[in-house]
Parts: C-alpha cells; sequence; structure tokens
C-alpha cells in the first residue's frame, strides 16, 4: 500500500468504527431496532480485500454484519444509517434494516440473514460475470461458522468445476455466535477445508490491513486473470457481542484483552506515526472530526428523515405492471 | 397448430428463449449431455454448449442459490429440479431469498428465476418420490407459481415465466411429460395469472389443477351422459396467485363448487378456494363446498394402497353426487 494510501484508510477505519460504535449506542436509545451486528475490531478485513479490489465494479456481498462492506463498496454513511433507524430515505426505504443493507448501483448485493446463504449466491453472479464476458470478480464475505453448511461445499465444488470468478472471503473470529470454533468444526484452520476441491487458499492475520491487502492482492489477481476461485481465510476477533441481544459471557477476559491489543486501528496508527506520517495529534483530530460528522450530518440525516409511507408496504413484493403477467406487452 | 407433446413444448419453449437471448441459460441434474431426464432439454446442449446448458452437481440448494445469484445480474436462468421432492433442499434459497430480495432490498434487486420441478405421484415411487409441494410454493409472497395441465399451457407459461421479472415456479407432474395436445405453430404467451374454463356448464363448477383437471373431465363427461349433471370444469393453472374473479365467476353461475386436488387436504389449494368462495360469493351457494383429496398419509409403495392414497374420477363422481343428494 502506498502511504497515502495506508493514511486515508486509517482515516476510513476510524470512520467505520466510530460509525459501529454509535449504531451501538443508537441501539440503546431504541432508534434502531431488530437485530444489530456490529464489525468494531474486524475493519481491517473488509478495508484491507476492498482496497485491493475495485469497489463499484466489482460485485460485493456478505452476511448480516454488513454495514462497513457496503459504506467502503460506496453506500452513502446516510443511506445505510437512515436504513437502520427504518426511514425512508433508507438504502432500503426502511424495508431491509441491519442485516439487509443493499447497493446495487454500487454492486453491494447485500446482506443476507441466513448464514451461508450467499455462498452460491455469490458463485452465480460470478457465472452472470463470465456469461457476460466481463473482468469484474464477485468477493463474498462470510465469518467461519457459515463453512459448516453444505451450500459451503457445494458452492465452493460448483465455482472449482466451472471456475468462477469468485473470491470468498473467510473472517474468521473464532465464534459462531457463543461457540467456538474447535467446539463445532473438525478442521479448525478453515483455509485448509478448501484443498478437499483443489481451491487455492491462504490464512493470514485479519488485524494487520497490510498483510491483508497483500494477500487479497495476490487472491484477487488470481480470480480476476479467469483463474477460478480463490479462498482468503484472516484471523480476526469482534469485540462487541455477536449482536446486541449477546452477553458476550463466553468468552475470557484474557482472551479478549489479547486481541484488545491486537486492534487493526492501533496497529496501523501506530505504524504511521512511527513512520513519521501522521502525529498522535492528528490522529485526535481526526477523531474529533468524525465523531462530529456522524452525529451532525449522519444521525442527524437518519432522525429527521421521514417514515416510510404506507404505499411501500406491497410496492416491492412483486415486479409492478409486468406485462408477462398478461401474457405480453399489451 | 401441431399435437406435440408436453415434454416437446417445453423444449420448445427453451430453445426458442435461448435463441432470443443469450442470457437466457437451463441447469439441472442430467438435463445436458443426457438430454434430461423428462427430455424438456433434450438437443440443447448440442445446440447452446455447457456454458448455458449446465449439468449441475446434486446440489438443489448450491445450484438453485447460483442461479437465483446469476439472475441479480442479468442472467434469466431456468432452472430444472429433477422431482419435486428434491426441491425441498432448495427452499432455503427459494424463500429466504428469490422470493424476498427485491422486497427487502427497496426495489433494488429482483430474481427473475425460473425453477421447473415434478411434483405428484407416479407409479410405484414412494413416499420419497411422490410428494405434491405446490401448497408450499403457493403459501410465500413473492413467488408465482404456475402448474401446467397441457402441452399448450406448458409452452405458454415457461415463455412467459421467463420473461417475467419475478421467481416464478412451475409446478410439472411426473405422468404428464408424454401428453399430447395442440400447441400453436406462432409464438404463444400465456399470462401467468388466470384461470381457463375447461369445460362449460351450468350446474357444478369442478375446480381442478395440473392432473386432476383431466379428472375433473372425465367426471364431467359421467355426471353429464350418466346422471344429467352439466359440471364446468375450472383449470387454476396460476396457484399463486389465484384467480378470485375466475373463482367467483363460476360459481356465480353454477352456485356450487367441487375442489379437486392431488395433494392432502391440510392448508392446500382446496382449502384456499374455499376461503376465496366464502369471501367472494358465499350467498351465491346452493350446498356447501367440497374438497376431493388425496388421504392424509405418506404415499405407499403398494400399487393398491397408493391407488387408493390419491383421488380418482369416481370419487369426484361420488362427491358431485352427495353434494347433489344424490347417493
Ligand atoms: C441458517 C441460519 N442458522 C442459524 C442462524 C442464527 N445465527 C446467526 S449468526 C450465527 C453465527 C454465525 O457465525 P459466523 O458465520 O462465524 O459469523 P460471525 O457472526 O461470527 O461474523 C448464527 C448461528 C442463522 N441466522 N441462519
Ligand atoms: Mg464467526
Amino acid at each position: 500500500m502506498k502511504p497515502a494510501d495506508k493514511k486515508r484508510v486509517l482515516k476510513e477505519m476510524l470512520f467505520a468504527r466510530r460509525f459501529e460504535e454509535r449504531c451501538y449506542e443508537a441501539y440503546v436509545e431504541r432508534k434502531i431496532g431488530g437485530f444489530l451486528h456490529l464489525y468494531s475490531g474486524e475493519e481491517a478485513c473488509a478495508y484491507g480485500v476492498l482496497e485491493a479490489a475495485k469497489p463499484g465494479h466489482d460485485y460485493v456481498m456478505t452476511s448480516y454484519r454488513d454495514h462497513i462492506h457496503a459504506i467502503k463498496s460506496g453506500v452513502s454513511p446516510k443511506a445505510v444509517m437512515a436504513e437502520l433507524f427504518a426511514k425512508e430515505t433508507g438504502c432500503c426505504k426502511g424495508l431491509g434494516g441491519s442485516m439487509h443493507i443493499f447497493g446495487a448501483e454500487q454492486r453491494f448485493m447485500g446482506g443476507y440473514a441466513l448464514v451461508g446463504g450467499p455462498f452460491p449466491l455469490a458463485a452465480g453472479i460470478a457465472k452472470g460475470i463470465k456469461l457476460k464476458g466481463g473482468d469484474e470478480i464477485c468477493i463474498c464475505f462470510l465469518g467461519d461458522a457459515a463453512n459448516n453448511q453444505g451450500v459451503f461445499h457445494e458452492s465452493l465444488n460448483m465455482a472449482k468445476v466451472w471456475d468462477l470468478p469468485v473470491l470468498y472471503v473467510c473472517e474468521n473470529n473464532l465464534y459462531g455466535i457463543g461457540t467456538r470454533i474447535e467446539r463445532s468444526t473438525a478442521v479448525v484452520d478453515q483455509y485448509k477445508r478448501v484443498g478437499a476441491y483443489d481451491i487455492p487458499s491462504a490464512q493470514v492475520d485479519g488485524q494487520d490491513i497490510e498483510t491483508v491487502y497483500d494477500a487479497a492482492k495476490i487472491a484477487i489477481d488470481h480470480v480476476r486473470s479467469g483463474k477460478g476461485p480463490y479462498f482468503l481465510e484472516l484471523m480476526t476477533y469482534r469485540y462487541r457481542g455477536h449482536s446486541m441481544s449477546d452477553s458476550n459471557a463466553y468468552r475470557t477476559k484474557e482472551e479478549e484483552q489479547l486481541w484488545n491489543e491486537r486492534d487493526p486501528l492501533n496497529i496501523l496508527r501506530d505504524r504511521l506515526v512511527g513512520a513519521g506520517e501522521i502525529t498522535v495529534d492528528e490522529y485526535k483530530q481526526w477523531d474529533t472530526e468524525i465523531i462530529a460528522e456522524i452525529e451532525d450530518d449522519i444521525i442527524k440525516f437518519a432522525e429527521e428523515s421521514p417514515e416510510p409511507s404506507a404505499e411501500l408496504l406491497d410496492k416491492y413484493v412483486l415486479a409492478e405492471n409486468d406485462p408477462w403477467v398478461r401474457g405480453g406487452a399489451k | 397448430m401441431a399435437e406435440i407433446m408436453y415434454w416437446e413444448a417445453l423444449r420448445r419453449a427453451h430453445d426458442e428463449e435461448m435463441t432470443r437471448d443469450p442470457l437466457v441459460i437451463c441447469m439441472g441434474e442430467d438435463i445436458g449431455v443426457a438430454g434430461g431426464t423428462y427430455k424438456a432439454t433434450n438437443g440443447l446442449f448440442d445446440k447452446y454448449g455447457p456454458e448455458r446448458v449446465i449439468d449441475t452437481p446434486i446440489s438443489e440448494g448450491g445450484y438453485t442459490g447460483l442461479g437465483i445469484g446469476a439472475s441479480f445480474v442479468g442472467v434469466r436462468p431456468i432452472i430444472e429440479i429433477m422431482s419435486v421432492n428434491f426441491a425441498w433442499l432448495a427452499m432455503d434459497q427459494v424463500f429466504n431469498t428469490a422470493a424476498k430480495v427485491r422486497y427487502m432490498s427497496g426495489g433494488q434487486l429482483e430474481a427473475p428465476v425460473v425453477v421447473r420441478s415434478p411434483g405428484g405421484t407416479a407409479h410405484q415411487l414412494g413416499a420419497q418420490h411422490s410428494a405434491r409441494m405446490e401448497k408450499v410454493f403457493m403459501g410465500v409472497a413473492g413467488l408465482r407459481v404456475v402448474t401446467p395441465s397441457n402441452p399448450r399451457q406448458a409452452y405458454g407459461l415457461l415463455k412467459s415465466a421467463v420473461r417475467c421479472n419475478d421467481p416464478v415456479f412451475i409446478n410439472e407432474h411426473e405422468l404428464m411429460y408424454n401428453m399430447k395436445g395442440d400447441v400453436p405453430d406462432e409464438e404463444y404467451f400465456m399470462p401467468l395469472e388466470g384461470s381457463e374454463v375447461a369445460r362449460e356448464g351450468i350446474d357444478v363448477t369442478l375446480f381442478g389443477y395440473n392432473i386432476s383437471v383431466h379428472w375433473c373431465l372425465a367426471a364431467a363427461e359421467i355426471l353429464a351422459s350418466k346422471h344429467g349433471i352439466n359440471a364446468e370444469v375450472i383449470d387454476l393453472y396460476s396457484l399463486s396467485p389465484l384467480d378470485r374473479e375466475g373463482i367467483k365467476a363460476s360459481v356465480s353461475k353454477t352456485h356450487r363448487a367441487v375442489i379437486v386436488e392431488e395433494a392432502e387436504p391440510a392448508v392446500g389449494v382446496g382449502s384456499e378456494v374455499m376461503a376465496i368462495i366464502n369471501e367472494e360469493c358465499f350467498f351465491e351457494l346452493d350446498a356447501p363446498p367440497v374438497r376431493v383429496s388425496a388421504k392424509n398419509v405418506p404415499i405407499p409403495y403398494n400399487h393398491t394402497l397408493e391407488k387408493m392414497a390419491i383421488p380418482t374420477t369416481q370419487d369426484v363422481v361420488d362427491a358431485v353426487l352427495k353434494q347433489f343428494g344424490l347417493s
């Protein structure tokens, strides 16, 4: 990564952290409803991979832990926050919610709530890319526990048989809700599992964005050059509970402490401070600005936006005025 | 107008749509090199190649999801699931994603996929190959369900389903692929919504769909020739949405309704049509509507018991006579 990019992306990750932490507060204030899954601690995964990709050109999809992937793909943070506040100005007009952020224009193909559901969808988008002959790829971010679904295996198999341009990124945060990986998963190193399908893979530190970026470059080059799928495992940790309803009681203080010391923001910040690229004061200044921007701009927009109108209730169930429903274009 | 078989009608629709649009593809188990279990894609592999006529692994959830994902970016997949019994494995992708993606994305994405699959009891295929699952599909918002009862409908519904921007489930039948019928020589599109009058009558309406339309037609002949009852037969080829207006119009004319379904009675087409009759034209009725349904059992292997489990033409005749107080 170039120094200027590192500086920019550090600021972006700081924004992501503040955005998510502000969501936490808004949830406690009951401004956000439903399930809310936060990304704090895992920022270097999405930012590292998508820095190496072409957001807006490449297709991206993920699970319910999706706000930050959407924002990094180019969906406006205001539209994401307004969606969380269930407002008509939200990216999905208040019909989706936290687990279903979409940005078709930005080729952010959605957040999905069924664990493992996106595996075949991503392979399908890749199939579409291949049929149409573009140089895009599809990048699918999912958790470690999702790999125990049948469609994980089905999708890897199809992606390999048909050489589809899909990159699967496994954000291995060691837990599926409260179940630690070795208690649910026979092979703990996820990258090894895809060897069964002869798919190239790598496992790297997901807390150091430069490491993620370098590994993602290799992965993306492979996929974009037409050599078929790739699987990238990023070792990471979420700082919050699985969702807001999670007490987090299943993790030890020692483990949390260990990973707090490996905060992806601090790792990059300290490195840039050490290299004289930024000063601690500059970073603090950013933080102040970001917090203010989120409050004055984003939260205010979400708060002040209107509720969805009642006509939205059944507007998107079926296609509007589809001529084939009547047997042709009459 | 040519008389062709049901599978030939499906094959012709596939072929025409694939010629028209290079993004129409078909996929499923053994549909390519082998030509398809029911020959609905016979010869298309040679014509369009492996990128568009895709022999899938036996991964119903996987390849159905793959087709749905492809449809997000403009591909028009026609997915064949070899037997509706296997479609259970694809339910997550169909229900949780295809049927909901337009809605939950606030209109940004849609999933214009066609899933075709045969259900029904065939010949002693046993409990795990004899499901009738239309009731399951028709209970989900965001999905269209059609079920062709003859080659013309099979052709015309597939033609429209491929072009429609909604996900469409086409419920076919194991026993009907070799059925013959007239199909127009020129291109023909069936509306995806509505019903058809398969036989006009004035004394009672027999509602059928897919194979049970044929039981109704046979029963109507017996009722006319032996009992002087002139039955109307309505073909409910669209199961979701059901044709409220068509149901109301016929019952308002005949004042009697018998609904014939190959599936178990609970939460099915029969109960749904009865509810619509109640809501739309209860005071038109001269007698309580009746359902003729399968027994509420898994389908047995033994041939005699298998026959007992599903309705027959005679069951339809008996139900009508009983409704008229003639038995
Ligand atoms: C099919 C399905 N089963 C169960 C759940 C409930 N659930 C939601 S998230 C989750 C854990 C997933 O863990 P992982 O894939 O590692 O992702 P992470 O949340 O750690 O990012 C479970 C069990 C679900 N949403 N979908
Ligand atoms: Mg996890």
